[in-house]
């Protein structure tokens, strides 16, 4: 295998690169960050915006921790702490972990299938705008002080009207809602960017396994958000217009509830992990200069996650008191899934093994998610088995468990993923001292906090409270949990200072830093706005590693003149990508990338400013919202008329 | 990274691991695995069977995991297992086993749990915000937030609530039971050795959710029985003429509305039923101790010590106040 040197794809001549500059960039300043539709903006973005949240987030978990530092405190009421586990919670998975995943495949994926933008750039637009708005609908909740108190699973009859009167759940239903429009749209445009946009060449058993993971992904998503959205809207509606689907006493049921959040829920746990798991391939590959061991078996360990994810789901609810017989078939299944994650774990172990490995910081993060996500694995195997689930299940050994999985097994490969692709995304590689310490504090301060909430569990701890009475054996470890979160939370905070660092300090990364195989590497640090001037065609599963990216004309084909013409410098030239066939990525047809446009941001709008009304209550306000968006919307379909003829 | 820092790595790791697994064997604490409850013991067996295998797994693969990154570092290059042998025997063939073992195990285990027994005593036990009505089938007798149960009889707890959901957990006993409205759910055990036991709802309720334990007094069947009887009938006439000045208070204040004690006009159902508090170890959900200036602290400002609970501040003159405490504390 003969590793290139690069730039594999040679730029084009000055007087070019001037033109598809002039077609391709943005206004400048103001009104171009209100109207690109470039995905590498769009994906940075994503990522910013949900780093934001990840450490309001994480602050929200450090005043909870100093609050449980000891036995009887009083520095939080019990409405503001279960308000901040509320957020907490809430923010992590709908604010942080989902968006951040969507932003780095928005920025990856055409660039790992060497095309130009995503399938379709305005929607990809108006999904970030509709993620920035449920955010600030759902914290705007602070502002007003009525922040959502249901925990954030919000179960009924707790977060009903009767129970709950305030606007406080209200933020919480219509912002879960609100966000699985973003989610849900950004989902279709992954799967028809990754089925249509690859470029020739790039047939299926060869497309990176972070695409495939995001594929995955994006078909969990498709099938699993309405299932949350439907729970969190019943019980709007029971809220908002006295309807009773989970009020018993008129013939609603409370666990119809819990069935639909947890068919969305713990699908969504493996959404967020199946994408963390495709980065540590790329990166377990990279770092071990070697092919990922065992492809097919990753693939199809993705996919048979997938499937098998939409099984288990009543593994959360294994102590309602369902008939034994129906909770052994879940409880069987959630043994069962954890066969796909041991293939892709020795997967891992084989690339090492016989690779030659670079202990980079994006590596020593990859190696940190082995080690933590292997104990976050077992003792998912052990809360699977019935008997044992009834003990600890709503104890802090669940709170230890889930943080393993979550924050360890997801968090640790996004903090990798920050690392290994920042020179790709800023232009400038981070620092590898800073991100050493930052290692190193994060996984050792990760383990002292989180490890002994197992044990604190097993010694009777519930999991959701404010307060606990001394005298029960809890303090001296809740007080060492403390003070390891903290550092923890600076672990976290170090690479942001390396990342404001850097981005002022180092001097321009080159193309391909890492000696890399996939195609985001064959373009300049940052890419240019049209990420390749000639569609690259690729012979292997590694094409900076092996085989080489052909140009245009060795393809051969009865591909259409158009899709051979936009795949060249000329396509470049007249802003198109070619769009291939799915199977064999023969280039069928033209897409033309839109032109910047305020449509999206409009259409967005709309939908705010009907969400805002539902949620006030005022239904001039809503129906003003719904014509914005229904007008935007016919300004948004007629330009593609526009486009088409 | 140095061998030595490596070394102080695995120590700083090391420590804390073994001491949170010395204080899980803290006597104070309601450990799961301190069991004195039939359901509990299976629970705690197959728990040291998941425990050793898992650390078993967990040493193995990231034995492997560490090996590897040093054979890496040096480059070693291909090695006698193919890529495919490691994914289909680490990934695949050895998890197989392990699983069927812990499936097996899982099915036997929960076979065994709350079966049905004939000899059962039957309770009702409803969750309320945030405390436990419970009322023995046969007697009738009421109490709240204190569970007397006899030592080595099976009992059958079923579980309602008329509000939100709770979680019925005695982590020494048993497992959990989820209290569901509109649904009636039975929880089974046997409770094995005579002690005090702490209990709690485990499901997020609400503002009190933490405040809201509750105690397990398992009895030799002698002295149970004997407690049974004593209060299968209303309490006596208070015995003193503070008490007989209190009772008066009670039902003259607010605090009959919301409050039950049997055999008086008192016939409240927003708090806890009052028939036998005098004989309770703690007061608000096993909150405070049971002691006269505690419950006296408690009338008089409840919200200093749960706040949010639906017991406001009682403003009582100082001789009020020390009549109902000395009357309270009389119903034993």
């Amino acid at each position: 295998m003969a590793i290139l040197d690069r730039p594999v794809l040679g730029a084009p001549d000055e007087k070019t690169e001037e033109r598809l500059e002039r077609r391709w960039r943005d206004a400048p300043g103001i009104p171009g960050f209100f109207t690109t539709v470039d995905h590498k903006r769009i994906g940075r973005r994503y990522i910013y915006t949900s780093f934001v949240f990840f450490f309001l987030a994480g602050l929200a978990a450090l005043v909870m921790r100093d609050q449980l530092a000891s036995s009887n405190n009083n520095i939080l009421a019990p409405e503001t702490y279960n308000e901040l586990f509320t957020l907490h919670g809430t923010t992590m998975i709908f604010l942080f972990n989902t968006p951040v995943l969507a932003g780095f495949g928005n920025f990856l994926i055409p660039l790992q299938i060497g095309a130009r933008d995503m399938a379709f750039p305005r929607l990809n637009a108006f999904s970030y705008w509709i993620f920035l708005f449920a955010g600030l609908f759902l914290y705007s909740s602070v502002l007003v002080g009525h922040i959502p108190d249901g925990g954030w699973f919000a179960y009924v009859p707790l977060t009903g009207k009767q129970f709950s009167p305030g606007i406080n759940i209200d933020f919480w239903g219509l912002g879960i809602t609100f966000v699985g429009i973003s989610t849900t749209v950004g989902a279709v445009n992954f799967i028809v960017t990754i089925f249509k946009m690859r470029c020739p060449g790039m047939t299926f058993n060869r497309m990176p396994i972070y695409v495939w993971s995001m594929l995955v992904f994006s078909f969990m998503v498709i099938f699993a958000v309405p299932a949350v959205t439907i729970a969190a809207m019943l019980n709007e509606l029971d809220r908002l217009f006295g309807t009773a689907f989970y009020v018993p006493t008129a013939g609603g049921s409370t666990l119809l509830y819990q069935h639909l959040f947890w068919f969305w829920g713990h699908p969504e746990v493996y959404i967020l992990f199946v994408p963390a798991t495709g980065m540590v391939s790329m990166m377990v590959s990279v770092f071990s200069r070697r092919r990922i061991a065992g492809y097919v078996w990753i693939v199809t360990a993705l996919v048979a996650v997938g499937f098998i994810s939409f099984g288990v789901w009543v593994h959360h609810m294994f102590a309602t008191g369902l008939p034994p017989l129906a909770l052994a078939f879940f409880s069987a299944a959630s043994l069962l899934i954890t066969i796909p994650s041991g293939v892709q774990f020795f997967a891992w172990i084989a690339t090492i093994w016989k690779g030659k490995v670079q202990l980079t910081v994006p590596m020593l993060f990859t190696v940190g998610f082995l080690l933590i996500f292997l104990l976050g694995g077992i003792t998912g195997v052990m809360v699977s088995m019935l008997p044992f689930d009834w003990a600890v299940t709503d104890t802090y050994f669940i709170v230890a468990h889930l943080h393993y999985v979550l924050n360890g097994a997801v968090v640790f490969p996004i903090f990798g993923a920050l690392y290994f692709w920042a020179p790709k995304i800023t232009g400038k590689t981070l620092d590898e001292r800073l991100g050493k310490i930052s290692f190193w504090v994060m996984f050792v301060a990760f383990n002292l906090t989180f490890f002994p909430m197992h044990v604190l569990g097993m010694m009777g701890m519930p999991r959701r409270v404010w307060t606990y009475s001394n005298g029960l054996g809890w303090d001296s470890m809740n007080l060492l949990i403390s003070v390891s979160a903290v550092f923890f939370g600076i672990g976290t905070g170090i690479t942001l200072l390396n990342w404001v660092i850097s981005m002022r300090r180092s001097k321009p990364a080159p193309a391909d830093p890492w000696k890399a195989d996939t195609l985001e590497w064959a373009t300049s640090s940052p890419p240019p706005d049209w990420n390749f001037a000639e569609t690259p065609v690729v012979h292997s599963r590694h094409p900076l590693w092996e085989g080489g990216v052909a140009p245009v004309l060795v393809h051969a084909g009865p591909e259409s003149d158009d899709a051979v013409r936009s795949m060249g410098v000329e396509g470049g030239l007249e802003k198109t990508s070619p769009i291939t066939s799915g199977r064999d990525t023969r280039a069928s047809e033209v897409l033309e990338v839109p032109q910047e446009t305020a449509v999206p941001l409009a259409v967005a709008f709309g939908v705010a400013v009907f969400f805002v009304g539902l949620l006030i209550n005022a239904s001039v306000v809503g129906v003003l919202g719904v014509a914005f968006f229904v007008v935007a919307l016919l300004r948004w379909v007629w330009r593609t008329d526009v486009d088409r003829t | 990274m140095t061998r030595r820092t490596r070394r102080r790595a695995v120590l700083l790791l090391g420590a804390p691991v073994t001491g949170a697994l010395l204080a899980g064997c803290n006597a104070k604490a309601p450990s799961m695995l301190h069991t004195k409850g039939s359901e509990a013991s299976s629970i705690a067996g197959l728990w040291w069977l998941i425990f050793a295998l898992g650390a078993g797994v967990y040493l193995v693969v990231a034995g492997f995991i560490v090996w590897a990154l040093l054979r890496g570092r040096r480059g070693s290059g291909e090695g006698p297992v193919s890529d495919d042998a490691w994914i289909v025997w680490g990934g695949i063939g050895v998890p197989m086993v392990i699983l069927a073992v812990l499936a097996v195990a899982t099915v036997r285990v929960t076979s065994q749990l709350r079966k049905p027994q004939p000899n059962a005593l039957k309770l009702e036990v409803v969750a309320k915000d945030w405390w436990w009505y419970v009322k023995y089938s046969a007697s009738g007798v009421t109490t709240s937030n204190e569970i007397h149960l006899p030592a080595g009889q099976p009992v059958e707890i079923g579980l309602d609530s008329d509000n939100v959901i709770h979680s019925f957990w005695v982590p020494q006993l048993a497992g959990k039971l989820d209290v569901v409205p509109g649904q009636h759910n039975v929880l089974r055990f046997t409770p094995e050795t005579v002690g005090v036991y702490r209990g709690e709802c485990a499901e997020f309720c609400g503002v009190e959710h933490a405040r809201m334990g509750f105690l397990v007094i398992v009895e030799p069947p002698t002295q149970f029985a004997t407690w049974i009887a004593n209060h299968a009938q209303a309490p006596s006439a208070p015995d003193s003429d503070a008490a007989a000045l209190g009772e008066q208070v009670f039902m003259r204040e607010p605090c009959a509305g919301c409050h039950t004690i049997r055999g008086t006009q008192a016939q409240g159902l927003v708090g806890p039923d009052l028939t036998n508090v005098g004989g309770r170890r703690t007061l608000a959900g096993d909150t405070l101790l049971n002691t006269p200036s505690n419950l006296a602290n408690w009338i008089s400002d409840a919200q200093r010590y749960k706040p949010g609970a639906l017991m406001p501040p009682i403003p009582l003159s100082p001789t009020d106040l020390n009549n109902v405490v000395a009357y309270l504390e009389g119903l034993k």
